[in-house]
């Protein structure tokens, strides 16, 4: 018998608004509204200040490491903003962008940099997640939220982002075979950003596109400009349409490049070359809307400052939040550790400070019971 | 009231909870037309549909992730993970995710699930189907962990577990699914989590086992002939302190008997825990008689690993002799 073959395809790449200014009519023309697209460029502007200033608050030791999302503001920027209100977005931590975009307060993401668990108390009515730092994990929550969704017959769906580096992880890999065979509508976006903290994304994949990882799971794949405010929402429609009326997953590669070091604690410059930096600059996702912005006449000098100013204020006012909110009890980490604190957790908790943990008083010398309640009294009396 | 083995108490208790509770969902390998590989789900998917038992694909890492999406967005999975050695790959979805999502989100994200684990040897399986990890996931602050030995307390302990609002280990000792029948009632009870039983009461010496070793300390009980106390812990975490600390002191003699390997294993922990709160009372040092500290044998040599009734009954006769 001759050779046949058993399965073809292509995958499309989109690209709407190039990094030269070039503009695809025929694909961009009222896909965006003008309105929507000055509120879109607004908040990328607003998200890249407020890493800026995060930077500065890590520099300046008011704040732990911080991962930047300085470069990729338009990947989940396009999701979050053809999203439905009600989806699910399921992050990682770099979708700082998207996160603002549904709602959630700029002192949250602060909070949690900051070492401050209230941060990832996400208010429930955004549909977001907390954030996530081990990679790729939380694939599998969004298909499993979509499946209790899908359980209710409501028709929600889950966007959920990764990094290339991410997408070697076994639990992605599981999350897209879940997904696909257990059909549920989960949009999974791969924002290949070319390095994981030093690994160029070649370790990561040996195939030609991180797209077509979703191939073999059976999902459409798409691979568009995720510097491109028009092709991401434009990518993120085609898939949002799919998996809602289907019920079954997609995939989006969206290419775009972390500007910054992987956080502030990396030093980029110890791995990759400046003129690859420089030329990444040059296809700034933000640079590129204003351009089209101000060709169009939506935009100009002095709406440029205004936003500046505005934003400025907006996000020391956020600062000033997460920064002022009273430090938690000392005692905080154990209350929320279940529904009701088991017995033996109340014992440490309230023996933190004056016993040897879990030391039954009755079983110590004469003095050092005195000692335990002397101090117990006095942690009483600091408490109240 | 019926006579039922201990899956049979097991399989029960699904169908009562699954009853009153439409959010209880079950999924794993195998669970669905087959019925699990022990059985414990059997007639089940027939029964409540395909919606809410079915069968995943074969990855342990991505059935508890999913059943943390499920339980987050407001459902009680139910995974069963087919053999306690298939835990190892969905390590990090218990402990770095469902442990954490309460604490790491001050409570607006939780994870109510019970993961189903048959556990332990005995039963002449391959390898990787005998171990007993209860204590690594004791370890896991955040996690509750419970293990019954009977029919009776399996399917109490199993309806609580089935209404708690924080992940739960659900550990089936594999070795008395159908070792044994004991009345079991129809009428809905319920075991707290937490709480041990006392098995017999005794003067002399405290036995505190769990799981399939509450078996093997019986039989060495019966063959003594002075007045010993069997604790049954039933639950690893949290865990009956004072339940085991009130008999030590009663009794000032303890053995600890598991299945577990013995460095870091629960004993250790409940060793400890007698010397902080019975000191004063003790009469003769805290012993332990567990699995050793090497891989689980084969199964020609299993029941050599595994603790059993002449090993308890050295244990009793040294701690005695004290």
């Amino acid at each position: 018998m001759p050779i046949t073959t058993a399965y073809e395809t292509k995958i499309e790449h989109i690209s709407i608004l190039d990094a030269k200014g070039n503009f695809d009519e025929k694909l961009g023309k009222g896909l965006i509204p003008d309105a929507d697209l000055v509120k879109l460029y607004e908040a990328m502007v607003s998200c890249r200040q407020l890493d800026e200033v995060a930077f500065r608050l890590q520099r300046s030791g008011r704040m732990g490491t911080y991962p930047q999302n300085m470069g990729q503001e338009a990947t989940s920027l396009g999701a979050a903003y053809v999203l439905r209100k009600d989806d699910w977005m399921v992050t990682c931590y770099r979708e700082n962008c998207g996160l603002f975009w549904r709602g959630v307060p700029k002192e949250g993401i602060l909070l949690h940099w900051m070492g401050d668990e209230r941060g990832n108390a996400m208010p429930k009515p955004h549909w977001v997640t907390p954030i996530y730092v081990p990679l790729g994990t939380q694939m599998l929550h969004a298909a499993g939220l979509t499946l209790a969704a899908k359980y209710r017959g409501e028709d929600r769906i889950a966007c959920t982002f990764f990094g290339d580096g991410a997408s070697s992880e076994g639990d992605f890999h599981e999350a897209c075979n879940f997904a696909a065979n257990l059909h549920i509508p989960v949009v999974f976006v791969c924002q290949n950003n070319f390095w994981a903290i030093s690994t160029p994304s070649k370790i990561n994949s040996a195939a030609p596109t991180f797209a077509q990882r979703g191939l073999s799971y059976g999902m459409p794949c798409l691979q568009c400009d995720g510097n491109d405010i028009f092709a991401t929402v434009y990518a993120m429609k085609k898939s949002v349409e799919h998996a809602r009326t289907t019920g079954t997953p997609c995939f989006i590669e969206m290419v775009t490049y972390r500007l910054g070091d992987h956080t502030t604690a990396d030093d980029a410059k110890r791995y990759r070359d400046q003129n690859e930096v420089d030329a990444w600059k040059a296809r700034d996702p933000i640079i590129r809307l204003r351009n089209y912005m101000v060709a169009r006449k939506l935009w100009d000098d002095a709406k440029e400052s205004a936003l500046l100013e505005r934003v400025a204020q907006e996000n020391a006012d956020a600062v000033a939040r997460a920064e002022g909110i009273a430090a938690p009890h000392r005692a905080d980490f154990f209350d929320s550790m279940y529904a009701e604190i088991p017995a033996d957790l109340a014992m440490q908790r309230d023996t933190m400070h004056t016993h040897s943990l879990g030391q039954d008083p009755s079983q110590l010398p004469p003095e050092a019971q005195e000692r335990a309640r002397q101090m117990t009294s006095e942690a009483a009396a600091a408490h109240h | 009231m019926a006579n039922l083995n201990l899956v049979q108490a097991i399989n029960l208790a699904l169908i009562q909870e699954m009853e009153k509770n439409p959010d209880i969902v079950l999924l794993g390998e195998d669970i669905g037309v087959n019925g699990g590989v022990f059985r414990v789900t059997e007639g089940l998917q027939k029964r409540f549909g395909e919606k809410r038992v079915f069968d995943t694909p074969l990855a342990e890492s991505g059935i508890i992730g999913l059943s943390i999406g499920l339980a987050m967005g407001g459902l009680h999975p139910v995974p069963e993970i087919q053999f306690e050695g298939f835990l190892g790959p969905a390590y990090d979805q218990i402990c770095s995710h469902a442990a954490r999502m309460r604490s790491r989100t001050r409570g607006a994200f939780t994870v109510p699930m019970t993961i189903r684990i048959p556990v332990g040897g005995g039963i002449h399986a391959p390898e990787l189907h005998s171990d007993s990890p209860e204590a690594i996931y004791a370890h896991t602050p955040g996690l509750k962990v419970v293990m019954p030995s009977s029919p009776y307390d399996a399917k109490g302990l199993l309806v609580s577990a089935l209404r708690e609002p924080d992940p739960v280990l659900f550990f089936e000792p594999k070795r008395i699914y159908r070792a044994f029948r004991e009345e079991v009632p129809e009428d809905e009870y319920t075991l707290p989590i937490g709480k041990a039983r006392t098995v017999c009461e005794g003067t002399d010496l405290t036995i505190v086992s769990w799981g399939a070793s509450v078996v093997q300390c019986m039989q060495a009980i019966e063959k003594s002939s002075r007045s010993i106390e069997l604790i049954d812990l039933r639950t690893i975490y949290p865990f009956d302190m004072d339940a085991v600390a009130q008999s030590v002191s009663k009794t000032g003699r303890c053995v600890v008997v598991h299945e577990a390997p013995l460095t870091c294993g629960f004993g250790s922990e409940i060793a400890a825990r007698i010397m902080e709160r019975c000191f004063l009372q003790l009469e003769a040092p805290v012993q332990r008689v567990a699995g050793f500290d090497t891989t689980m044998p084969y199964y020609k040599l299993e029941l050599d690993y595994l603790p059993d009734a002449p090993r308890v009954t050295r244990a009793i006769e040294d701690c005695l002799a004290y």
